[in-house]
């Protein structure tokens, strides 16, 4: 570490400095812890984790996730391409079965199969919007830059905030502010649509990271705080810190990228293979098919589960997974669950280990804690189909 | 009667011989909503320094670390079921342990109340 730093201090270098989002100044009045995420500045908690967690599978959570990439494709003016065939020979996405204004979760794979990041795609009248996770956005537009023809504009909609409204009260208490050409209550899981909110332009899907019945609302930059301000007057609503997001995807059974999915994994043993559509499993002709064709012929050595643990003591990240003597697997993401009230946690387990029932013992501080595999979702998800 | 506090946010207050120890309510506001408590064995032998519990937070795990050398002469039983009340009562019902001191000087070098209140500030 001295070495580094005083290799820096002789060349004059400086740290990067975190990125800061259209609602930074919104956060800190409202209460904010800020940390450092995904090179961003973000809210890690406003009253309280729990009481965040709590609120939103009982009433309403709004998330800033303006740190994630908004991207768009097109076909460029007057160039001979058939977008879809381009986007499908970059991910293993079926566009036939994807109809204007639906959503639809996808992989973006490198040549082996690994998993360099999950995304939203969404059909828009004239091209394709893509919302990827933020600490691998610029990665992400490299790779894709790289896998699509020249006559195919990529733009990155750095301008837009995006925000979530998650939980059982979103619906009636975002109804109440959106005017469009479909009511609110008429667009289903995973379906988008424009309306006016607040007299701002946005984009909204039927979509989120928590398993509750939510939103997520595109919006330019500008008008983030405005936006927000009104959404909070609801009095279902509050917003919620990056905490309580991290505990309620993991209940929900949903996949950090970077813990639970790596470029180590591939879709098949990460139980993401929902994310390469059937069509594409047979037929192929996207990076990384050869082996998500394998996978799905011959197994995986280990899959991803769900485990809750007995007692209080949760497990982390990194924490060795046992079945008697023998070394299983690893932790990926651990915590307490607020909703179950005990300690929950995602692993790569061998395939030996992996059926729901399987008793197993995670090693925490030099303790075996006794753990089961379970399936997942923890807790239920409430998705409006 | 006196309190002392540590760097890493540890409070120990004395009598006599025994200190009982817990985390300052300035560490537990940082660390947020505590899930559960590891607590040392009754009767073990620790080092100032050592790494002896942790607090659980629903975000991360937090080793305490001793502030004096000792024996451990209790736990509070109260946190198996109530772990919350480190943070709703964090230097007082929310002690952690009770050490039997082996070596009292070691206190010198522990912080007052207002010299730890001017670090807090500080950080």
């Amino acid at each position: 570490m001295s070495d580094i730093s005083q290799f820096d201090d002789e060349l004059g270098l400086e740290p990067i400095e975190p990125g800061i989002l259209p609602l930074d100044a919104w956060h800190r009045a409202h209460g904010a812890r800020m940390v450092e995420f995904a090179g961003y500045m973000m809210p890690v908690q406003f009253e309280g984790i729990l009481a965040e967690h709590l609120w939103t599978r009982e009433s309403a959570g709004l998330f800033d996730v303006s740190h994630m990439g908004q991207l768009y494709l097109s076909a460029a003016e007057g160039a001979e391409v058939d977008l879809d065939a381009a986007i499908e020979a970059a991910l293993p996405i079926d566009l036939a079965t994807l109809k204007t204004g639906s959503v639809r979760y996808s992989l973006l794979l490198d040549e082996a199969g690994g998993i360099l990041d999950d995304l939203m795609v969404t059909r828009w009248n004239t091209g394709f919007y893509l919302v990827v996770n933020g600490a691998t956005k610029w990665d992400d537009i490299g790779t894709l830059r790289e896998y699509l023809p020249d006559a195919v504009n990529l733009n990155h909609l750095d301008e837009n905030a995006l925000l979530a409204l998650q939980g059982p009260k979103a619906a009636e208490a975002l109804a109440r502010l959106v005017e469009g050409d479909v009511a609110l209550a008429d667009l289903k899981f995973m379906k988008g649509a424009s309306f006016k909110l607040g007299g701002v332009d946005v984009w909204i899907s039927r979509s989120g990271y928590t398993g509750e019945d939510g939103f997520e609302i595109a919006l330019p930059g500008e008008a983030a705080a405005t936006i927000a301000d009104l959404l909070c007057a609801e009095p279902e609503v509050k917003p919620i810190g990056l905490g309580a997001r991290d505990s309620l995807r993991l209940e929900a059974g949903l996949p950090l990228y970077g813990h639970d999915m790596t470029p180590a994994q591939g879709a098949v043993e990460s139980g993401l293979i929902f994310g390469v559509n059937k069509r594409r499993r047979s037929e192929g002709g996207f990076p990384g098919a050869a082996r998500v064709q394998k996978d799905l012929a011959e197994g995986t050595a280990r899959t991803r589960v769900g485990l809750v643990l007995e007692g209080r003591m949760a497990a982390r990240e990194g924490a060795k997974v046992f079945a008697g003597a023998h070394e299983v697997g690893v932790v990926t993401s651990g915590g307490f669950a607020p909703s179950l009230k005990q300690p929950i946690a995602m692993a790569y387990v061998d395939a030996g280990s992996a059926a729901v029932g399987t008793a197993l013992e995670i090693e925490m501080r030099g303790k075996r804690l006794n753990a089961s595999v379970v399936p997942m979702p923890f807790v239920p998800n409430r998705y409006y189909r | 009667m006196s309190v002392y506090y540590s760097e890493d946010h540890e409070w120990i207050e004395v009598e006599g011989d025994l200190g009982t120890v817990g985390i300052t309510d300035y560490a537990q506001g940082q660390l947020g909503d505590i899930t559960f408590v590891d607590l040392p064995e009754e009767g073990a032998e620790v080092a100032k320094g050592d790494s002896v519990a942790v607090v659980d937070s629903v975000k991360a795990a937090s080793d305490v670390y001793t502030p004096v050398s000792g024996v451990i002469a209790a736990i509070n039983e109260a946190l198996a079921d109530e772990p919350e009340l480190v943070n709703t009562d964090a230097e007082v019902g929310g002690w952690l342990f009770r050490v039997t001191l082996s070596n009292p000087s070691e206190l010198e070098e522990l912080m007052d109340e207002a010299a730890y209140k001017t670090y807090v500030e500080g950080l």
